[in-house]
């Protein structure tokens, strides 16, 4: 049941975007793009930051807004299931009870606004165009039974706040500036812990509360060259990728007892 | 200055770890003993994940007695045969407790049963270690004479069927306390990330009457075997096994051993014994403080992605 129920629920989502995505007529497009779409992990990799640049461009019915322009950039990472557990004190010991799985939430996930995001629409507006991380569902397994559930789930609220602290999940009410009253960027900092995958970077440009335009491009975060060929050595071929690691062993404890011997 | 550990995909300070290895390898050039016990709770501690940790230890473990038993086969004080008994025990707990490991890893009970085995194991031969050393330590000062082998004694465990001689060791005794011996150090060894040693040597030397160097150099022996298979299970079974944290912990652990080898042969023996059961006690009570306080944060979070 579980991949259908994800197939069925990944469906709805679709579904449910594709109706609320559909541009309003407006006399705005969106034209953004970032400074690289590939985050590169080598062996020095801590973490590093990708700008998002877009400029604002009319189409032939320019429109005089009276309204400031506002913009939304949002990325997310690869979509992944985890599963959260609370301690418990047991006989005096914390010890791991209750857990629950969120199913196909982000791994990773920034979202950067010119202003916090409770001010750029009515809540309404922000909850179908997942506008600010509260607004994302996080659909959680309670049972047989799939679902989000209420803002002030403990389970949730503790996820966000984990992924939080990781550096995961990221919410910076500032983080699109206005270089000219047309062009703009926001900073994404992409953690070391990051997971590899592709990421969805979409920006909205909002005025009066209303979404005007939409725009979607990608970044790929993906080990090279040493850390992709052991990693794909340790996925794929465990035993020989174990056996090498014991080998090396072997071998440096063979030289240093060499280079030190005394006898 | 940090590396990229491409398996565990998250950066370390490379000093940091490096440094870990130098002073886990001294301690375990000094006593004898692999060091697990002390390298898995300070990878913990400084930010590796449990699972990662106790899954590159045996790595480190197996290049430092591989280091240290060549220097005893030299010298002819490895015990083979005891050695090839023990270790008949000990493959198959070091696969049984791998097994169990990925179990408790997927139940999210991994770093309870990690700690509760380190504060009872632990706390009760570090106990023993401290009592038997400040015993001889008193007696030592009050000029009476140590107590020596005594042949004649004779445990239950000595009424068993199948038993064999060892020459080097100097017993004869059944091989079935030997292979249970071998069985519970491969198993809590894969489950604790250790080696064993310092488990393994009280048991040779108190239980069996193994000679002293004897039983250090049939342990390192026994360490390098499970600790190979170790790796190379976990490497198949968790994926969990980052070559890049293994070779700097090995290199540092072998450079540090070689130092701790002279430092441990400037202190008597009996004082040796005390402070590695200061150590072990020591850990044990850490470990203890950490499963009873109440903890920063109540929740965590994992990629069930990573648990296959």
């Amino acid at each position: 049941m579980n991949a259908r129920a994800i197939q069925i629920l990944a469906a709805v989502i679709a579904f449910g975007t594709a109706i609320f995505c559909i541009a309003p007529l407006s006399a705005e497009r969106l034209v953004t793009s970032v400074s690289s779409h590939r985050v590169l992990i080598s062996s020095n990799f801590t973490g590093t930051e990708v700008v998002v640049f877009g400029t604002i461009e009319d189409d032939e019915k320019a429109v005089k807004r009276d309204a400031p322009y506002d913009v939304v950039v949002t990325v997310r990472g690869p979509a992944e299931t985890f599963i959260a557990r609370r301690k418990e004190r047991l006989l005096g010991i914390w010890v791991n009870a209750e857990s629950r799985q969120f199913i196909g939430v982000p791994s990773y996930l920034a979202v950067m606004t010119t202003r916090p995001a409770n001010e750029l629409a009515s809540p309404e507006v922000l909850r179908r165009n997942r506008i600010g991380i509260v607004n994302h569902t996080l659909p959680q397994r309670i049972g047989a039974d799939f679902g989000d559930v209420v803002p002030q789930d403990p389970f949730r609220v503790a996820f966000l706040r984990v992924k939080m602290d990781q550096g995961l999940f990221h919410e910076e009410p500032t983080g699109v500036t206005f270089i000219t009253p047309r062009l703009f960027r926001a900073t994404v900092p992409i953690p070391g812990i990051a997971p590899t995958g592709n990421y969805e970077v979409e920006a909205l440009l909002l005025a009066g509360g209303e979404i005007l335009a939409r725009e979607t491009t990608a970044i790929e975060v993906l080990k090279t060259g040493f850390e992709e060929f052991f990693a794909h050595a340790a996925r794929e071929h465990g035993f020989l990728y174990g056996i090498a690691t014991a080998i090396l062993a072997l071998g440096t404890g063979l030289i240093a007892n060499f280079m030190f011997r005394r006898d | 200055m940090s590396i990229y550990l491409p398996i565990a995909e998250l950066p370390v300070n490379l000093l940091l770890i490096l440094g870990l290895g130098v002073a886990v390898g001294f301690i375990s050039g000094m006593f004898g003993i692999g060091g697990g016990f002390l390298m898995t709770p300070l990878l913990i501690l400084v930010g590796i994940p449990p699972a990662v940790a106790v899954a590159n230890v045996p790595s480190h473990m197996a290049a430092s007695s591989m280091s240290g038993a060549l220097t005893y086969w030299r010298k002819r004080l490895v015990d083979v045969g005891l050695g090839l008994v023990l270790l008949s025990g000990g493959l198959i707990g070091t696969a049984v407790g791998v097994w169990v490991f990925s179990i408790l890893l997927r139940l999210g009970q991994l770093d309870l049963a990690v700690g509760l085995s380190y504060v009872i194991l632990l706390g009760i031969v570090g106990g023993i270690m401290l009592t038997e050393s400040v015993r001889a330590i008193i007696r030592a000062h009050q000029g009476s004479p140590p107590i020596v082998r005594r042949p004649g004694t004779h445990a239950w465990f000595h009424g068993l069927p199948l038993k064999l001689r060892f020459r080097q060791s100097r017993i004869y005794v059944s091989a079935i306390p030997i292979t249970v011996i071998g069985f519970g150090i491969g198993f809590f060894g894969a489950i604790m990330g250790i080696g064993g040693g310092f488990l393994l040597i009280p048991a040779l030397i108190y239980l069996m009457r193994v000679p002293t160097t004897v039983s250090v150099a049939t342990s390192l022996f026994l360490t390098l075997c499970t600790m190979l298979l170790a790796t190379v299970l976990h490497a198949v079974e968790n994926n969990t096994v980052d070559i890049v944290l293994a070779l700097i912990l090995m290199i540092g652990g072998v450079i540090g051993a070689q130092f701790g080898v002279r430092a441990g042969q400037a202190i008597r023996a009996e004082r040796l014994r005390l402070l590695l059961g200061l150590l072990v006690v020591g850990v044990a009570l850490r470990v203890a403080i950490d499963l009873v306080t109440v903890p920063e944060e109540l929740f965590t979070v994992v990629a069930a992605g990573h648990l296959k």
